[in-house]
């Protein structure tokens, strides 16, 4: 799958430990991975420990949400704009919103974080090694949590009715199927592959989302708190 | 005759190029320098020749133009968003007007190119090959004029016409006492880049302290051998 050779440049912050006091945990997976349900108990459970938190989400920057959804809303977006738009975002916040509480000691907590860009953008069709690229200012999490679901287990997920399924996310700008759930399944099935190389790329941690949440979490608390602890240099 | 079409970089993997049969003429220089009278001027001479043009201009996306312009008025960017911003401008021109010109066997003259963002990035500070690499979808033009100018006729220039423009003067970097110090400072930075893209990138360039009509004809000359 990774055939071509990806060019994430050796001096990007993004393969080596990052050199600030706080610490970043980032969260990944599809639509329907339950990562909303993880994010939310381990938010609870740092709180509760007396963490200054900062959460930051995919796609929130003020820049330039309103170009995004309009573009979205129009159906103006091409493949590299649309990853151009995230990009934005997602620098706008990284120098506003993520940098700056690590500087000060805290703990971020990002749900999506260049990965959703390096799985989704590449099957919309952009360049592996040019998405990489254009992420490579970004540093490396401490921990990159990735909540791992079968196709077919998110489908039903959504279809119980939680959440609906949604034109980008089904990725029906790509023309795959007519049908919202068939245009999801093939084009989220392809993100997953792509995940797949990511996973063992950057290392993240992958957890088994068709668990049950408690065991999903506990799992979770386990290895932030790991990190969390390693960061500010042995037990608090 | 079709030309084979050459990206910045790794291209647009999911557009075929091979069937752009149009000619993508590029116009460069600093602010103020004159290049829409001559483009526009090159509009008539060419249509009035019986080539159908299409002209684009930095910024002036559909998607993308309101929010540069509210960025820019709340001084809300930073070098890297900024880049950002122009390269997805870039890309909506570049997918949604310039390729399906070319593709039409159209002429498109583009008022400024990546080579802009180039040259602003690089005077903030911004890492050069990032920069380049970002702009690695951008298809590399048939022909780039560059219009050079001093920064001494320059300053006139634009003093004359009004005044300074908090971004064409770099009030963002600090460079000067007042913003005419700035404007200077500023644009000699921006001039120095471009006269190193001017060989790097093989622009022709053309001398623009000259009159409109003598300019007009140079690039006319320079055009015409990339005709169809």
């Amino acid at each position: 799958m990774m055939s071509d050779s990806v060019a994430l440049p050796a001096s990007s912050p993004l393969s080596r430990e990052h050199p600030y006091p706080g610490a970043l945990i980032v969260v990944e997976g599809i639509d329907g991975s339950g990562k909303s349900t993880q994010i939310h108990l381990l938010q609870r459970w740092l709180e509760a420990q007396d963490e200054e938190l900062v959460f930051t989400e995919w796609n929130s920057s003020e820049l330039v949400r309103a170009t995004t959804k309009y573009g979205k809303k129009k159906n103006l977006l091409t493949p590299t704009t649309f990853s151009l738009l995230h990009a934005t975002d997602f620098a706008d916040r990284f120098l506003h919103t993520i940098v700056p509480p690590l500087k000060a000691g805290m703990v971020v907590l990002a749900d999506r974080y260049v990965y959703t860009a390096f799985a989704r953008d590449v099957v919309r069709g952009v360049d592996r090694s040019w998405i990489r690229r254009l992420y490579s200012f970004a540093i490396r999490p401490d921990v990159a949590l990735y909540f791992k679901t079968p196709i077919e287990v998110s489908i039903s997920r959504i279809l119980n009715g939680r959440q609906k399924i949604k034109y980008y996310e089904a990725g029906m700008d790509l023309k795959l199927a007519a049908d919202p759930v068939e245009s999801f399944r093939r084009f989220q099935g392809r993100v997953l592959d792509e995940y797949d190389g990511i996973t063992s790329e950057f290392g993240l941690d992958v957890i088994d989302a068709t668990i049950g949440i408690d065991a999903q979490q506990r799992a979770v608390r386990g290895i932030v708190e790991a990190a969390i602890r390693r960061r500010r240099g042995g037990p608090r | 005759m079709i030309t084979q079409r050459k990206f910045f970089g790794r291209g647009l993997p999911y557009i075929d190029v091979s069937d752009l049969s149009g000619r993508l003429f590029v116009v460069e220089g600093t602010d103020g320098v004159g290049r829409s009278l001559q483009i526009e001027n090159l509009k008539d001479w060419l249509e009035l020749q019986g080539h159908a043009v299409v002209t684009t201009g930095w910024t002036r996306s559909p998607l993308m133009a309101g929010t540069i312009e509210d960025a820019k008025e709340g001084h809300a960017l930073n070098r890297m968003t900024f880049a950002l911003l122009y390269a997805c401008d870039f890309a909506d021109r570049l997918e949604n007007e310039i390729i399906p010109a070319l593709r039409a066997g159209m002429i498109v003259v583009a008022d400024r190119y990546c080579y802009t963002a180039f040259a602003r990035s690089a005077v903030r500070g911004l890492d050069e090959s990032w920069a380049r690499d970002l702009f690695g979808f951008a298809l590399v033009p048939d022909v780039t004029i560059y219009l050079r100018i001093d920064v001494e006729s320059l300053a006139r220039r634009v003093v004359a016409r009004g005044k300074l423009d908090y971004w064409e003067s770099g009030l963002d970097l600090n460079l000067g006492e007042d913003p005419y110090d700035s404007f200077v400072a500023y644009q000699k930075r921006l001039i120095h880049y471009y006269d190193r893209m001017a060989e790097t990138e093989a622009f022709v360039t053309i001398d623009a302290r000259r009159p409109v009509d003598d300019i007009q004809l140079d690039i006319r000359h320079k055009i015409a051998a990339h005709l169809p």
